[in-house]
């Protein structure tokens, strides 16, 4: 293998990887909003979860004990979310917001014993067999971890259960019309208090991913503005699982693409703003394309629902 | 199966207002009840605690003779009762088959719109619709959206139909489907109960009729022994002209102007398609037509809350196209919207308010810094004085009024502007008899003192007893115009559907 191919390869490797904690925060996010709940605090919901699972990898000895309690805290502080937007009613932005901020919080203050601790067990990647063999592509995605994995496995279960079955039918016409739904003996508040819940525990796992395998440590504040990208690429993907991987692997490329250039001498500061550019950019595109194909976001998105109006 | 149904003894308040009070009715297989009255008579009401929506303080629910306990829709729909709303329950960015899917027990979990399919299918033979199980619901007209509902509850086993006010939305040829339709249900031993405030409907499609008035029952008839004018004494408890007859006037030089307009919908499509037409003084000018095909678009451009795509628009000769709301409602432009309550008040501001909505900059001193308060209260108690608004105080909270109180102080902030162009939309939608003819009444005497009057309505009666001219809007376009004396229903009935023929 030259040099070059190494190269792309391993841009490819590092595509993946970063674009797979978005995709799991974005499958969780659509899932929430498609119920008709925003949920701003995705950001603190990955950081708690990485922190979280961390910990308890450092603890036990075992990344996959990690990954539960990632997962468990994500859902956790979605349940939170829920209680606050669903049962209490109130304003979702405000919510999330405090989410976010609850969110950071806990992360430093538990994280804070783990800054620099190397993690002992890894989740290592799994050569699937033949897949991997094809040239450069089979190296990039079939040369992963298990988590890679099951994301794209999960993107897909999740796309098909919105589209093609009698639950997902329910979810959406939550989010588009709950008065509809509940005049069909739906429980409004049951289905938003799991798809918040759900969007937690994919949150819980982005951020397990981020500390046991994209970075294999905790640094505070290593969630880095992406749960914020999170929100931006589900407005980009119209609220369709099978759009979340385009974005998400475009945004794990700018990721990339950020320590490619620092290498030819672009000024990191500006290599910063990278992902933050090229967000207002992919919004733009979802607003052109929503437009030409009449998609339009969950028309309940934020407004809690009320039996008695 | 339901042999009958009774309701005893309910009755239902909130807070001091009584909404049902003591109420016995009963229907049986194979009968169409009509339930009659004004708004806020009791017959919503009525028929959600039916659905279970509401819970009667007093009372209950019999079924062949045996009480039955109805806490929540889907108690009254495992029962075998099924309501089609006033609003429909649908959701519009999904297909029919996925509307009627939602919360359906019987269907796999998997690909369930395969299955749905069929079974619309069979519904659509049987009662001769002609539903598209993959059309979205944004697709489609009205009366589809209508039997998308009527599928949606007849294949949850409904036995008892609820019909809430189901033809405001309909064109005559509609409702006759829609009759046909019920018709074949109660045949088949189904139940109807049919909530109207149209004598006429009532007349043609009911067995037996209840009247309602103030929550109390005060009248239950067969309606083969009955007329429109007993029901009438029954609804109001006193005499009334049902309808004004139309009475003619000399119309002046055109004020409203329209030439070549065209204009664009939301979803960019062709909502006005090279519109050109005339409103002059002394005349309405009526829209007819089904909701949808234009003329929310057109009086949007008019009033300058829409761009045209091309075309203009002259009031009194003045070019006002593309102009603000503002220069528009400067030159004599009064607008009664469709949407009373998100564009006519702002519902959290008083009276007072709301009366200087518009015009706030002349009720302004020391150089426009505060709002005269003496004078906007001037106003508003002018309003609510001219035009009967039953309101408290001129202080009272806008959205705590009823919506035909909110009606009537919308149309006097409008009309007592003096304005030179009258642009209403459905001013009567919704709102009871009373203050129906309260608000025609006006809107001629504004005809009679020299204001041009532009009139978007779905209510051909009242497009018949108020304008001197009709054109009948299709497409974005006008089948065409009729005047007052050359009026045809079947014609206008025709060019609703699109057909043009001479």
């Amino acid at each position: 293998m030259d040099e070059k191919t190494f190269l792309v390869q391993q841009i490819l490797v590092r595509t993946f990887a970063a674009g797979t904690p978005l995709l799991l925060g974005t499958l969780g996010e659509i899932y929430s909003e498609r119920s008709g709940i925003l949920n701003l605090g995705i950001e603190g919901m990955m950081a708690a979860g990485a922190v979280a699972a961390f910990a308890t990898a450092s603890v036990t000895g075992s990344p996959w004990c990690g990954v539960v309690a990632g997962i468990v805290v994500g859902g956790l502080l979605a349940l939170l979310h829920a209680f606050a937007t669903v049962t209490l009613k109130a304003n979702q932005i405000v919510s999330g917001l405090a989410l976010t901020m609850l969110g950071l919080g806990i992360s430093g203050l538990w994280g804070k014993r783990y800054v620099g601790v190397p993690l002992i067990n890894k989740i290592l990647p799994v050569r699937l067999p033949v897949l991997s063999n094809i040239p450069i592509l089979g190296n990039a995605v079939f040369n992963q971890d298990l988590l890679f994995y099951g994301s794209v496995v999960l993107g897909v279960i999740m796309w098909f259960i919105l589209y093609k079955t009698k639950v997902g039918i329910i979810i959406r016409s939550v989010g588009e019309n709950p008065e509809a739904a509940d005049s069909l003996g739906i429980s409004v508040w049951k289905v938003r208090y799991v798809c918040v819940i759900t969007g937690g525990i994919f949150a819980g796992m982005a951020g397990s991913y981020l500390s046991l395998v994209y970075i294999s440590s905790w640094v505070e504040g290593m969630t880095g503005g992406r749960g914020w990208i999170v929100i931006a690429l589900t407005v980009f993907s119209l609220w369709n699982p099978k759009r979340a991987f385009l974005g998400a692997y475009v945004f794990g490329g700018i990721y990339v693409l950020q320590y490619i250039l620092q290498s030819y001498g672009v000024s990191p500061n500006l290599l910063l703003m990278l992902p933050y550019i090229a967000t207002l950019a992919a919004l733009l595109a979802a607003v052109k394309f929503s437009k030409k194909k009449r998609i339009s976001p969950p028309l309940s998105l934020g407004v809690p629902f009320d039996r008695g109006r | 199966m339901i042999q009958s149904l009774e309701l005893r003894n309910i009755s239902k308040r909130f807070g001091a207002v009584v909404a049902n009070e003591n109420i016995n009715l009963g229907i049986s297989s194979g009968e169409i009840l009509g339930l009659l009255g004004e708004n806020g008579a009791g017959k919503s009401t009525l028929m959600k605690i039916l659905f279970g929506i509401y819970s009667p303080d007093n009372g209950g629910i019999f079924v062949n003779g045996k009480h039955i306990k109805i806490s929540s829709p889907a108690d009254s729909i495992k029962i075998g009762i099924g309501m089609v709303h006033q609003h429909f329950m649908l959701v519009s960015n999904h297909t029919v088959a996925e509307n009627i899917a939602l919360g359906l027990s019987d269907i796999p979990f998997f690909f369930p719109q395969a299955k749905i399919r069929n079974k619309i299918n069979e519904f659509n033979n049987k009662y001769g619709f002609d539903v598209n199980p993959d059309a979205y619901i944004w697709q489609l007209s009205a009366g589809e959206q209508q039997r998308v509902e009527i599928i949606k509850v007849l294949i949850r086993g409904a036995e008892l139909l609820i019909m809430d006010e189901p033809t405001s939305v309909l064109t005559p040829s509609e409702v006759s489907a829609l009759f046909n339709a019920l018709k074949k249900f109660v045949s088949a031993g189904g139940l109807v109960a049919f909530i109207s405030h149209k004598l006429d409907e009532i007349m043609d499609i009911t067995d037996k009729v209840v009247v309602l008035r103030r929550g109390r029952v005060t009248g239950q008839v067969d309606t083969g022994d009955t007329t429109k004018e007993e029901l009438a004494r029954m609804i109001f408890d006193r005499d009334v002209a049902l309808s004004v007859p139309f009475r003619d006037s000399i119309c002046g030089s055109s004020v409203l102007e329209v030439v070549n307009l065209n204009v664009f919908g939301d979803m960019g499509v062709e909502a006005c398609r090279n519109l050109s037409f005339s409103v002059r003084e002394n005349e309405i000018f009526g829209i007819a037509g089904v909701a949808g095909n234009g003329q929310k678009e057109l009086i949007e451009t008019i009033t300058g809350l829409r761009e045209p795509a091309s075309g203009s628009i002259f009031i009194k000769g003045k070019d006002i196209t593309n102009k603000s709301p503002d220069i528009i409602n400067a030159s004599g432009v009064a607008h009664i919207p469709e949407e009373r309550m998100k564009f006519g008040v702002v519902s959290s501001l008083s009276v007072c308010e709301n009366a200087a909505l518009k015009d706030q900059n002349t009720h302004m001193r020391f150089r426009g810094v505060f709002i005269d308060y003496g004078k906007i209260k001037e106003l508003a108690e002018r309003i609510v004085k001219e035009y009967s608004v039953s309101a408290p105080s001129v202080e009272s909270i806008m959205g705590n009024l009823s919506g035909g109180n909110i009606q009537k102080f919308i149309t006097g902030r409008e009309l007592l502007a003096e304005p030179s162009l009258i642009v209403a939309a459905h001013p009567t939608y919704g709102v009871d008899v009373g203050t129906t003819e309260f608000i025609r009444k006006k809107l001629i005497e504004k005809r009679d003192t020299g204001s041009a009057v532009l009139l978007v309505s779905e209510d051909l009666e009242e497009l018949f007893q108020l304008c001197n001219r009709i054109a009948v809007m299709f497409r974005g376009r006008f089948m065409g115009v009729i005047d007052h004396q050359h009026i045809d229903m079947d014609k206008i009935a025709l060019w609703m559907t699109g057909v043009s023929g001479n």
